[in-house]
This record gives C-alpha cells, structure tokens and sequence, in this order.
C-alpha cells in the first residue's frame, strides 16, 4: 500500500509549495504505468487529508496513457502496461510517457 | 517557484478571473533572506505601494506592487494574488488556481541525493537489497557479513514492520546494525535511511545493506540514495515473479536467485526465469546463488567490489 506514502507525499508537497490558504481543490497526474494506483489514493486522501489545509479539499486524477518507443523499428505506441510488446517482435520498448507522478496544480481560498 | 529567479519555493500562480501578474525586470536579490520585487500588470499603474511580510522559515519579503487595480490587494506568498474588490465594484472573492508541476516524490528523491551525496563522500557503497518475505535476506547477508568481515566494516540498516529479531541475526555476526520498524510502512524511505545514517555512521570505505522490507511491490518506488539495487528472488516462489512484479524486477541492476541448492527438488527452470527477467529488464544481471550452501557467493563478492575484478 504505497499510495498511503504517495498521499502523504501529496500533502506535505502541496502545504510546502503553498503555505497558506486553505486548499479547496487538489489536481494530480498518475501515469498509468506507474505503478500507483489511483483508486487507492483517492481513498487515502481524505483521510491524509485530515487536519491540514487540505482537509475537504476535492481531488481529481488524472490518468495519463502509457507510450513507450521501440528501440529496434524505432515506433512509437501506447501501451497499456508496463511489460508491452512492438509489432515488430521487439519486447523491450522503453517507456516514454506514463510513469508520471506529480501535483499538476491546486486551488486555495 | 519564482519563474523570475527561482528564489524559493513559491509556485507560479494564476488568480481565476483576473490577467496573471508578470515580473517586471527590475530584481534583486540582497542576501539574508530579503526579497524584492518590482511586479507590473501590463496596464496603466494607477498607484504604486510596497510591502513586506514573513515568510514560515523566518524570511521578509518585501514586494513594490504597481497595479491599476482600484480595490484590495492581499498578498500571501510570492506571486500569489488575489483581487476582493475590482474597478467595476463587484466582489470577487474566488479560489486561486496555483500550478505546481511538482513531482510527488519530489521530498524522498531529495533526500535520497542528500543520502547518497553523504555515501559517495565517505566511500561507502551502499547496497539496497529487496525481496518478498522469505526469500533470503538476512540469510544472505548472515553469510555475507561471516564471509567478508575480515575484509570490509559492513554497516546493515534492518528495515521490518515489527521485532528486532532480524536485527538480531545480523548483529550475531558482528556487523553493525540498525533496525528500523515501519510499523504499518511497507517500505524504507529515504528519510528513514537517513536517519539510521546518522545513528550507525558508517566508517569510510566500508559496505552498507539496507535490508528493505519483504514487499515485492513498494520499494520499488522509493528510492534511498543506494548506490546499487539488489533483489532476491528464490526459486521456492516461481518463474513468473518477474513478470508479476515488474516495477520491482525493473528498478534493479542485479538478480539474485537464491535457494539453487534445492533445484534437484523443484520443478524450476532457470534459463526461463532468466528470459523473464530479460523480457521486463533487459540490462540486469541474473546471478544464480545458495546462500546456504555457497554457490555463486564469489561472483556475488566481486559485484559488491569486496574482491579484486568486481563490477
């Protein structure tokens, strides 16, 4: 259950990055290859959440879409997970886009 | 940050319903924490006010504000705005939007440079070392530490979520060791090390293993400030396990397979775990051991640089 640390992580960067105000709306961006799953953060936020600034605030996630390039046919395609194989028979496509984990942006009144 | 200077935190921000302030050109930076702005909003300036106020680390901030604007002007941190009253009167007390663009894992990737800054200095090659429960660890390392100690001062972080009992093991041995409990915590971060770092301190030119907690999912993404990523896979859980557990199977640069002394009594096929780990992470090394009986400990020593001709 590393999303409990992920959310954490969310909170202490955004009460770092905006030390006042009260935090209506938090907007993060989760890479569907990263291993973190969106749910589960959701489910811990209100509960991180909880005595800070950022208590009631509402999150949204979103999701960005696997895109890995092939190294041998030099394409580029979206993947759905991590292990993906290229049309061309190559199965070790490096992945160029979907690992991302970051606070996009928050609001504060 | 400031997109003027980055001189602190301070994200770039953007008051809804209003044009975002721009940085004039006039900047400078006194040190000692005092901060000055000239700040124009690309309209005619009616007036022009300064103002100072503190900062949660202790820091003034003083800002010269020229702005047409005919109504309040609050200003919380850095380029934060917000507008209350506007020339046409009406109230607009809303939500600021604040664009941050800032990695989540941002604080535990600080600290593990910060960890891993510390270790280049002093010599020490750190090695994080990740498993599923039962699979060796702390065998492995009993051994390690038996076999090398007259050799090398290794240091051992124990990561668990409860007992000292590995600690223990490894302490039986005569290596130094911290245990760390994470309690609920599936994993070591790289604040936990570095708080361990300051309790062993580590002699120069010496071994340190972090022994992360039994997960084979977590610890992938936290990074330590290691200076090489280990895991031990056993031949008791399978082939598949790194087509299961690719994040982890993927962060590391060597693959222990251990417990090989009981292949004769498994259906294990090497060279197929081996295809597996190749198909998620194409650049590790498979590296085929028994930390009981011995095999494959050598090589083992050698990529931990203990021996002559390592990595």
């Amino acid at each position: 259950m590393h999303e409990l640390s992920i959310t954490q992580g969310v909170i202490e960067g955004v009460c770092e990055a905006v030390p006042e105000g009260q935090v209506s709306r938090v907007t993060l961006e989760i890479g569907r290859l990263s291993g973190v799953v969106p749910d589960s953060v959701r489910f811990c936020f209100d509960v991180c959440a909880r005595g800070t600034r950022l208590e009631g605030a509402s999150l949204e996630i979103v999701e960005v879409p696997g895109r890995a390039r092939c190294g041998s046919c030099k394409r580029e395609l979206d993947v759905e997970q991590l292990l993906a194989m290229c049309p061309c028979g190559n199965p070790f496509l490096e992945v160029i886009r979907g690992q991302e984990l970051r606070i996009s942006s928050v609001e504060v009144t | 940050m400031c997109v003027t200077c980055g001189c602190s935190g301070t994200p770039a921000q953007e008051p809804i319903g209003s044009t975002p302030p721009e940085h004039g050109t006039e900047h400078d930076h006194p040190h000692a924490g005092v901060h000055r702005h000239e700040h124009g909003h690309g309209e005619a300036h009616d007036h022009t006010h300064s103002h100072a106020h503190r900062h949660p680390d202790g820091t003034v901030h003083s800002h010269l504000h020229s702005h047409p604007h005919g109504g309040e002007h609050v200003q919380v941190h850095g380029n934060v705005h917000e507008h209350t009253r506007h020339v046409d009167g009406a109230d607009r007390t809303t939500a600021r939007s604040v664009a941050l663009e800032r990695d989540i894992l941002e604080k535990n990737r600080l600290l593990a440079e910060r960890n891993r800054g510390w270790l280049v200095g002093r010599e020490i090659f750190a090695v994080n070392l990740m498993s599923s429960p039962g699979a060796g660890k702390t065998t492995l390392l009993e051994r390690t530490v038996r076999d090398l100690k007259d050799r090398v001062t290794i240091s051992v972080v124990e990561g668990d979520q409860e007992t000292h009992i590995d600690a223990e093991r490894i302490r039986s041995t005569g290596a130094r060791v911290v245990q760390i409990n994470t309690g609920t915590g599936c994993h070591l971060d790289a604040r936990m090390v570095g708080r361990a770092l300051e309790e062993l301190c580590p002699p120069m030119s010496s071994l340190l293993f972090v022994e992360n907690v039994g997960n084979l999912v977590c610890p992938a993404l936290f990074d330590l400030g290691e200076g090489g990523r280990v895991v031990i896979a056993s031949i008791t859980e399978g082939e598949d396990k790194p087509l299961k557990y690719p994040h982890m199977f993927r962060s590391a640069e060597l693959i222990l397979l251990n417990k090989v002394d009981l292949l004769p009594h498994l259906p294990f096929d090497v060279d197929r775990f081996g295809a597996h780990v190749r198909q998620v992470n194409p650049g590790a090394r498979v590296l085929p051991i028994s930390a009981t009986r011995g095999d494959g400990l050598g090589e083992w020593y050698r990529w931990l640089r203990v021996e002559p001709g390592s990595r």
